[in-house]
């Protein structure tokens, strides 16, 4: 079985994230790079699949020349090779074009799985798996936190809101996983030395046939106006708990009127 | 007056957030997409918050196949009544639905809009709600997804015509099949997103059993239970019950947690709470931070002592 997984660089979620002054895009010169933590998901599942159905692993990422450094550590957890589309009219891309990027870039690979995360730490938007479904015309499977792969059957448990779905199709398809579905491995020393002998290719937009005017911050779908610094929350009371602690506590609901 | 689309999912908060939002920008209508019946079943509650008119986009499609026939059938709707704007919930559907329709309309898409001005331009927090952006759609018109409690539903009671509108679902939107679907039961406790009072728990509750702490503290509080990435991941409660930034976001009234460190992933799902409570045994803890009452203390002696006092002021 052939498995692409789609990986995405973004600022370190655990640390401050800026915007950048000029044109509002993330600011990633300034922060510390990740994988974006739920395609470390992704590909823990695309490496059990594929060591249940002895397939083959593709990392595929867009992003910037530095993007490299997240396209080795997920090739230092297992995966066989990556494709990096790098160009430098896809800064500032929106959704919408990003996903005809990796639409084009998938175009151009063998597949019978495409794995993501079912947000990036970033953005958040959790629409990347149907847009890549709706313009490839391959069944897309979201939100999985259980996923099995019988013969040609794909079946996934889809976490909701209030549930859970139970959702299947036929590959090829894509599928995006939470957080729950799975704890991902570290890279061993092993993995780490391997990494760096792997082949990664490099694809510019004209590999991918797409008009550099097409993609970026001016072809952008939406953009951002202004951005502003949540005024922050100051701390409040806080009193130590020495015996009484827990009736002062009812006390202060008492006296804001939630008891 | 312009045409406003609202994808309403069913007599929901959400739903009467979105038509009270949608009234700053045009004539309201409202959207159901399901299966047959489902918009006269909920057709005098989306009257009773402004809705002039509903569409009922009802095919039995639409229920058996995942998303990409609800996606479809809101495209061609778009496109046949050219709408000044679109707002679909910003639940996991609501957001796949919008990015499916941005496509196939080449139209922007903007998700979890807290705010919505009549010229399109959309508020969202970013960054675990670090930073507060004004953004535009700049290709098409505004398509955007709303966060719940962004908005205070006020009703508008209209009188509401339900138009039938013909559903055409491509094969290709046939491809994910729906072979089940389950409710968790929720119990007597209110709807997390919608509780006035949220009680969570975090790490420091130590296991599934010990829970028990927490759900008696907010059941006392008439409140929602919730918990942390660390508390779901450990078994010690269902992950549909988890807030922050991969969970749920909640912003209630008052916000009690308890033995949870207020990592900002955590943060990024409660911290718009009106008034914070935390519960801690380090006083270094960083949820202190944010919190409007702290108490350095050991939660099982801290809750019970609080609920004792609680019950004896009620007599
Ligand atoms: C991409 C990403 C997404 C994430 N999404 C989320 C999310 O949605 N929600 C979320 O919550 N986290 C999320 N996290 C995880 C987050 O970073 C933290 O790991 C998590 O919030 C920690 O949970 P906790 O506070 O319960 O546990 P800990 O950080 O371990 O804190 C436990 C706390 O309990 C206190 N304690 C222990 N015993 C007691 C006692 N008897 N009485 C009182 N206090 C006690 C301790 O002092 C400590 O402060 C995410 C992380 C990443 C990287």
């Amino acid at each position: 079985m052939k498995i692409v997984v789609l990986v995405k660089q973004v600022p370190d979620s655990s640390l401050e994230r800026h915007l950048s002054s000029d044109d509002f895009t993330v600011d990633r010169a300034s922060a510390s790079n990740v994988i974006s933590e739920i395609d470390e998901n992704a590909i823990e599942a695309a490496l059990v699949l594929a060591e249940e159905t002895g397939g083959e692993v593709t990392v595929l990422t867009v992003g910037p020349d530095h993007a490299t450094e997240s396209v080795r550590k997920a090739l230092s957890m297992g995966p066989d090779k990556a494709v990096h589309v790098v160009d430098d009219a896809i800064h500032g891309s929106c959704a919408v074009t990003t996903s005809k990027i990796l639409a084009g870039a998938l175009g151009k690979q063998e597949y019978d799985i495409v794995l993501c995360g079912a947000e990036s730490t970033d953005g958040g938007t959790q629409v990347m798996a149907q847009m890549l479904s709706q313009r490839l015309g391959i069944a897309a499977l979201t939100g999985a936190r259980k996923l099995t792969v019988d013969g040609g059957k794909i079946t996934v448990e889809r976490q909701t809101e209030d549930g859970y779905q139970v959702v299947s199709a036929a590959a090829p398809a894509i599928v995006s996983v939470w957080d729950s579905m799975n704890t991902p491995r570290y890279p061993s020393l092993k993995g780490i030395m391997a990494a760096k002998r792997k082949p990664v290719e490099t694809l510019s937009l004209s590999d991918l046939d797409i008009d550099p005017a097409t993609v970026g911050a001016g072809a952008a779908t939406s953009t951002v106006v202004s951005a502003e610094p949540r005024p922050p929350r100051g701390a409040g009371q806080k009193i130590t708990d020495e015996g009484s602690g827990g009736s002062s506590l009812a006390e202060f609901l008492a006296s804001e009127k939630f008891v | 007056m312009a045409e406003v689309f609202v994808v309403a999912t069913g007599a929901n908060k959400l739903t009467y957030e979105m038509l009270t939002l949608a009234r700053g920008l045009g004539e309201v209508s409202a959207v159901v997409l399901g299966a047959p019946g489902t918009a006269a079943s909920i057709a005098d509650n989306l009257a009773e918050y402004g809705a002039a008119k509903i569409y009922a986009a009802e095919d039995e499609a639409l229920d058996k196949y995942l998303v990409a026939p609800k996606a479809d059938a809101l495209a061609a709707l778009v496109t046949a009544k050219s709408p000044a704007a679109v707002l679909v919930p910003s639940t996991q559907e609501g957001k796949e639905i919008a990015g499916r329709v941005a496509v196939a309309l080449d139209n922007g898409v903007l998700t979890d809009v807290t705010g919505l001005e009549a010229d399109g331009t959309a508020t969202q927090e970013i960054f675990a709600g670090a930073t507060v952006v004004k953004s535009k759609v700049a290709k098409g018109i505004p398509l955007v997804t709303v966060k719940p409690n962004s908005v205070t539903p006020e009703p508008a009671p209209a009188t509401a015509t339900i138009e039938a509108v013909e559903v055409s679902v491509a094969d290709s939107s046939k491809l994910v099949t729906v072979e089940e679907t389950v409710v968790e039961p929720k119990g007597d406790r209110p709807d997390l997103t919608e509780a006035n009072i949220v009680v969570s728990g975090g790490r420091g509750v130590g296991s599934a059993e010990q829970f028990s702490v927490i759900e008696e503290f907010a059941d006392l509080l008439g409140a929602a239970v919730g918990a942390s990435r660390a508390a779901t991941d450990s078994g010690f409660y269902p992950h549909k019950f988890q807030v922050g930034q991969t969970g749920t976001t909640v912003s209630p009234q008052l916000y009690v947690a308890a033995g949870i460190s207020g990592a900002i992933q955590h943060r990024a799902g409660m911290q718009t709470s009106k008034t914070i409570v935390a519960v801690n045994k380090d006083e270094g803890a960083p949820i202190f931070e944010i919190a409007d009452y702290g108490v350095v203390g050991d939660l099982f002696t801290v809750l019970p002592q609080a609920g004792e006092e609680i019950r004896k002021r009620r007599g």
